[in-house]
């Protein structure tokens, strides 16, 4: 475990996510694409939050900047307080103006599909200069716009300023998103699977930026993966998300060595290991429910291996160790 | 791109030789020029000799043969009806043509660019509905009765532009609308579709991530994207508004291009409808060469691809 893993001294929390319901209204019903989520993400910290497809981490994401697909999504319940702020309360040109790639931005899954084709780089992320009126004329945006592609470690960016998104390599590509989402000095950042579409060694180097940019600017981080072994390497905290909930969250150390969830553990059961004893990866058999008429009960019950008569009232979030809780009855305290 | 540019030249002069030998053949079967050119009774004997001086009596790729030689070095004979030189009269009457479709081209484009994006902004809003019923409208109103239904109500009626013939600006009002409102209906849709798709991706969501305005987003970012496919059907309706003008050359006594071939086909006139068809052939494949080359002015892969 690297020293990205070790927890940072107790900050106020920069993000604070409570109680947020996020509702897809469609034709065939209520979708409840996030039922109920809590979250914390401290100044300089990185947040994992980790689920399969489908568990409600992209919507909690889209959530935070408002931009839930229109006009089916909506933010029915809850709050989400950023640096003291709201940003349910917050109108859209409100958000639009101030707070989207001001103050909380987002670096996109696929790198490839996240550039406009037909503008140059430095149009690109000179663009949220101009959006908030950072700079000011030509000279000033294209030197802020070669200031932040050094950033990201783009070599001689003065040079590659004016090429076009085809001529960068997909890694070269996703620098370049993120200079974008970073332009601005967010104070948080939602990375929405930033490395799934990369080759591993870029993966590595990636995170290696992620790191560095948070260790110079204290930006807090979201990243949003179903990669357990990217959580390991670069978050301090994961949120482990099922059907809409958060099932368990802890310090990633903590939540590797003991998971609770069951679900965790299968999810930590079905990754390979290197270097260990060839055994059975094992899936988790079954399907995650249908979010448009979920189960009373713990949403897992129907796939959990350990389940008891108690599952069918959904369990509190019980507090396992300092930090680390688990929406599961087996985590129950004694008595 | 010159390797490319000299490829589609190339395949330019092969459409324009091959589309010059069938309307070579094809006037040729419409019927003898030299009956509508001699009295009803004249001697057989001053046919065969009226033949013989204009080389019909020839076999037809002879005649070809003839005739491409000498439109190589610019003659393409004399008008049999005007007895003055078919290039004369063609070159005379093509700007007028020429700048028809082009006004009737912008003013498709000035109405199907906003409908469209609108439409696609507003998908099922009430701007759609009322693009789609306006694409629905233009497509099933010929271009001729939109002539006269134009005529009817602005010159007519209104008394405020004029009905027909060549002047100033507001002559060309009339005629543009009538030749450029078929094309408004497909325009539109295509701009819609093309906008929809561009407005779901993922760089459209991320500028919207980063706080761009809406407005900006929509018209400078999604537009040149969805630009693309516009621009290729573009050079397609420019051609096609050359060849469909005739219809409202006629309507509006336009001095141009289409009204003189049609003439010209009626009185067996070939050189005229000849030079007139290569003309036309001829800024078909321009206006396409045109619409290759501005691809790579809007998206740079082509560019630099």
């Amino acid at each position: 475990m690297t020293d990205a893993a070790t927890l940072p001294a107790v900050r106020p929390p920069l993000l604070k996510v409570e109680n947020l319901k996020t509702y897809l209204h469609l034709k065939r019903g209520v979708v409840r694409a996030v039922d109920g989520v809590d979250l914390e993400v401290a100044e300089g910290e990185t947040l994992g939050i980790v689920g399969e497809s489908g568990s409600g981490k992209t919507m909690t994401s889209l959530s935070m900047l408002r931009l839930l697909p229109k006009p089916s999504g909506r933010i029915v319940e809850g709050s989400i307080t950023l640096d003291g702020t709201d940003l349910v309360k917050l109108s859209e040109a409100e958000m639009a103006r101030d707070w989207r790639g001001q103050r909380i931005s987002m670096v996109s899954q696929d790198p490839l599909t996240s550039l406009n084709p037909v503008y140059s780089i430095g149009d690109q992320v000179g663009a949220p200069f101009r959006y908030h009126n950072l700079a000011k004329g030509r000279g000033a945006v294209r030197k802020a716009v070669e200031a932040v592609l050094a950033r990201v470690r783009i070599p001689s960016p003065a040079k590659r300023i004016d090429d076009y998104p085809h001529q960068f390599s997909g890694g070269m590509r996703q620098r370049v998103v993120t200079a974008m989402a970073i332009a601005c000095s967010p104070r948080l950042l939602i990375a929405d699977e930033p490395t799934s579409a990369l080759d591993v060694t870029i993966q590595v180097q990636m995170m290696e930026l992620f790191r560095e940019l948070q260790r110079d600017s204290g930006v807090g981080i979201i990243m949003i993966t179903h990669d357990l072994g990217v959580a390991a390497g670069i978050c301090h905290r994961v949120a482990v998300m099922y059907a809409g909930r958060v099932v368990e969250s802890g310090d990633v150390r903590e939540i590797f060595r003991h998971p609770v969830h069951p679900y965790t553990r299968g999810l930590l059961n079905s990754i390979p290991h290197l270097g260990r004893k060839r055994r059975r990866l094992e899936a988790i058999a079954g399907q995650p429910p249908s979010l448009i008429d979920p189960p009373k009960g713990c949403r897992f019950a129907a796939r959990c291996p350990q389940r008891m008569a108690r599952c069918d009232d959904y369990p509190p979030q019980f507090e396992v160790s300092t930090g680390h809780q688990a929406a599961c009855w087996l985590a129950e305290p004694r008595p | 791109m010159l390797s490319y540019i000299l490829r589609r030249v190339m395949h330019g002069v092969v459409s324009i030789i091959g589309a010059s030998m069938l309307i070579f053949v094809i006037s040729r079967m419409s019927g003898d020029p030299i009956v509508l050119l001699l009295p009803v009774d004249a001697p057989q004997s001053a046919i065969d000799a009226m033949r013989e001086t204009m080389g019909l009596d020839r076999p037809i790729w002879m005649q070809y043969l003839i005739f491409a030689g000498k439109a190589l070095t610019g003659d393409f004979g004399n008008s049999y009806r005007w007895q003055m030189p078919a290039l004369n009269l063609v070159l005379d009457r093509l700007p007028a043509t020429i700048e028809l479709a082009l006004s009737a081209l912008l003013f498709s484009i000035m109405l199907a660019v906003p409908l469209g994006v609108l439409s696609a902004v507003n998908r099922g809003g009430w701007i759609d509905t009322v693009g789609k019923g306006f694409a629905m409208l233009g497509q099933a109103m010929p271009g001729f009765w939109v002539g006269l239904l134009l005529i009817l109500v602005f010159s007519v009626h209104l008394n405020w532009l004029p009905a027909f013939g060549a002047g100033g600006v507001s002559h060309i009002i009339l005629p543009a609308i009538a030749l450029g409102w078929y094309p408004v209906a497909a325009q539109t849709r295509i701009i819609r579709s093309a906008m929809l798709d561009v407005l779901d991706s993922d760089y459209i969501r991320m500028g919207r991530a980063l706080g761009a305005p809406e407005r900006l987003l929509v018209w400078k970012y999604a537009f040149r994207n969805a630009a693309v496919p516009l621009v290729t059907v573009l050079g397609v309706y420019f051609a096609s508004m050359l060849g469909g003008a005739f219809v409202v050359e006629v309507i509006f006594a336009w001095p141009g291009l289409g009204r003189t071939v049609v003439e010209a086909v009626f009185a067996r006139d070939f050189p005229v409808v000849q030079a007139g068809v290569l003309f036309t052939s001829v800024l078909f494949v321009v206006s396409n060469l045109l619409v290759d080359l501005s691809y790579g002015l809007i998206d740079p892969r082509i560019r630099h691809g």
